[in-house]
């Protein structure tokens, strides 16, 4: 029988687990009163659905809905002029949701908080670019790598990756050695599908051994000339490689690749 | 095999055709100013810049999806690669998140090495950001000296841990290595060194030079607010006026314990944000300095003592049946942290590194986000180059000291 894994998350995972253990969580403590994350709370007022110190930094869960008037509560009333930084995480499997969060700083005060709040797939949130600069190439990096839809930001286009690319890359169902677009990315834009055959598919095995090849790779100490035959008439050994990293999707029917041409 | 018809050659750099006669310059990825693979689109008016757009991704590897991928020791030697010319501290900022996440702390003589090895990068940045600024903008011998003392400071490194680039120094819950003979004696020497020659050599050279006050004043000028805003930490906050250095107003390791200065500029312009790194380098100086008396004394451990998460040391794995079968779990199957998210900041030499750890119990990381300063200084050159000219453009990238292993990742 065939091992399952799950499609929805290929990501990397433990290959043994105890039935019995369960996993503990981090103690997560009530705002203490007198503090300055009270206050902060104090002002969210109905805003706030959930707080919490986790780590000595404030956790606020909101309404994605509000996240702009909350951070411009933040910002104006409390004092946290800087975004350090703002991303998503992929809960897609487990609640068909994307966690975002805002991590901004405070630096009067030297205090954090950071704003949380979940999003259904094919939700789209507002920028919150007028507040924070720093978010117009945030926000961008989280539309590339989740392909979450952000509302009223003037540039929103890919960051990292390039501008063709199918696929939102740091989603927990897509693969780490990326997938047959991402295979055959370079050789159909260069040369064209047709090429596929002819160029065959990647190996990104780490053993692999190319010995008669001498248009990539040299002999040091024993330097023949460009392209020369070294092979001596001896017949090349066929090598198994790991199938973990090479992936032939010739082989295979190529339904999800008709399917975009 | 090649088409013609694809890959026809044609003049990509230049682009004329456009009916308000902007030209249309495309300065990189390949540039040798522009420190890495920066895209820069500058679509100039005679040579004043009107609209800028970096593009960046050329050198993405995918370091947080590897993350999910690893278990949490594997991951750390990929850190190296984000910011590669101070690997250590990407080290220690990422095993620092997960040492905040596993509620444990180093030993005190891993804190004394750390601390060391933190400001010896800091060191090495920084005279690589004096040498390539100052080649970039024009002042070629200031290169060949800065890179001599770099130099130094990477055989310190090497003698270290035996890489002068990737080091890898540091480990979740300690250090791997105490450190080696004469090591202090050669870092106090080091120190002597770099202070005479921060002020005799590379001062001489520049602080006060003509040409290098002309290309440096009142370029790239930004307001506090702005650098606020816009993401800047680091040099490129202070270099605005704004007093905020994490080693001060958020302390880990031994620096609640150290004396030194943050310096401040109140330019806001590309000079002052050079002369703050010159006197940056001095107190890194200053804290090694005081760094060495404090190794002395310490108990010999260099790793926490967690058996939950992290391995014995080696003589006790080798002779303790128990130990041993920790390690076996802990290598095989990686260690398991509590369930939680923490974001850990870290004054890094270019800014805040800091690492957003989401962990669902598991081996891997459920996520793990790197807020690279780099990255948000990339996007600060959109405004900051703005209304400048062409050859300022470089000045202004330099300034930033980008890096784009951590701007990529």
């Amino acid at each position: 029988m065939r091992k399952y894994t799950p499609k929805d998350n290929v990501q990397g995972k433990s290959y043994y687990t105890d039935r019995y253990w369960v996993a503990p969580r981090i103690p997560r403590s009530k705002v203490e009163e007198g503090t300055h994350f009270e206050v902060v709370v104090d002002a969210l007022g109905e805003l706030s659905k959930e707080s919490y110190v986790e780590i000595g930094q404030l956790i606020i869960h909101i309404d994605p809905k509000t996240n702009l008037e909350t951070l411009t509560i933040l910002k104006e009333t409390c004092g946290y002029t800087q975004c350090s930084e703002q991303s998503a995480v992929d809960y897609l499997a487990k609640d068909g949701e994307f966690e975002l969060f805002y991590q901004l700083l405070n630096i009067t005060e030297a205090l954090r908080v950071r704003v949380v709040c979940r999003i259904k797939d094919g939700e789209a949130i507002e920028s919150v670019n007028s507040l924070y600069k720093s978010a117009l190439f945030a926000e961008r990096e989280v539309f590339d790598m989740f392909g979450i839809k952000i509302n009223n930001h003037p540039f929103l286009k890919r960051i990292l990756m390039p501008d063709d690319w199918e696929g939102h890359p740091l989603l927990k169902t897509y693969p780490m050695i990326g997938d047959e677009f991402a295979s055959w990315y370079e050789v159909d834009k260069i040369f064209g599908k047709e090429y596929r055959d002819v160029i065959g598919p990647e190996n990104r095995d780490q053993s692999r051994i190319e010995r008669y090849d001498t248009k990539r790779f040299s002999r040091v100490g024993y330097e023949v000339p460009f392209n020369a035959d070294i092979s001596e008439g001896e017949k090349e050994n066929p090598i198994e490689y790991s199938e973990t990293v090479l992936v032939n999707y010739n082989k295979n029917s190529s339904k999800q690749l008709d399917e975009r041409r | 095999m090649q088409q013609t018809n694809k890959l026809t050659p044609f003049f990509e750099n230049l682009n004329f055709e456009r009916d308000d006669n902007v030209m249309v310059i495309n300065f990189g990825p390949q540039h040798p100013s522009a420190h890495g693979q920066l895209r820069l689109i500058l679509e100039l008016n005679g040579e004043q810049v009107v609209k800028a757009t970096p593009d960046i991704g050329y050198l993405h590897r995918g370091i947080e999806k590897m993350a999910e991928n690893m278990t949490y020791n594997e991951f750390l030697p990929t850190t190296d690669r984000l910011d590669y010319i101070a690997s250590t501290s990407n080290n220690y900022a990422y095993a620092l998140a997960v040492e905040k996440l596993l509620d444990i702390e180093a030993p005190r003589r891993a804190q004394v090495i750390r601390t060391m090895l933190l400001e010896l990068n800091r060191i090495i940045s920084h005279l690589f950001f004096v040498a390539t600024h100052a080649l970039d903008v024009g002042a070629m011998s200031v290169f060949l000296y800065a890179f001599r003392e770099r130099e130094y400071a990477m055989d310190l490194m090497e003698d270290y841990c035996g890489a002068r680039l990737t080091h890898s120094a540091v480990r979740i819950g300690g250090v791997p290595l105490d450190l080696p003979d004469n090591w202090l004696t050669n870092l106090a020497i080091f120190c002597d060194k770099l202070d005479h020659e921060v002020v005799h050599t590379y001062g001489a050279l520049l602080n006060e030079n003509r040409i290098w006050k002309m290309r440096l004043e009142d370029v790239g000028v930004i307001s506090a607010e702005d650098a606020l805003s816009w993401g800047c930490t680091g040099p490129m906050l202070r270099g605005s006026n704004v007093n905020w250095d994490i080693r001060k107003e958020e302390p880990y390791e031994l620096y609640s314990e150290l004396d030194f200065d943050i310096p401040t500029s109140d330019r806001c312009d590309s000079y002052g944000r050079f002369m703050m790194y010159m006197e940056e380098m001095k107190q890194s100086t200053r804290i090694l300095r005081q760094l060495i008396p404090m190794y002395k004394g310490t108990n010999p451990q260099l790793m926490a003592h967690a058996p939950q998460y992290i391995s014995a040391p080696k003589e006790e794995i080798m002779t303790q049946n128990y130990a041993l079968m920790q390690h076996f779990v802990l290598v095989t199957q990686g260690m398991r942290p509590p369930k939680g998210e923490v974001y850990v900041p870290t004054e890094s030499p270019k800014g805040e590194l800091g690492f957003y750890i989401k962990s669902e119990g598991e081996p891997y990381a459920y996520r793990l986000k790197c807020r690279a300063p780099s990255f948000f200084h990339t996007g600060l050159l959109q405004k900051l180059l703005i209304g400048t000219y062409l050859a300022d453009v470089v000045t202004i990238i330099g300034t930033t000291n980008i890096v784009f292993g951590e701007v990529d990742r």
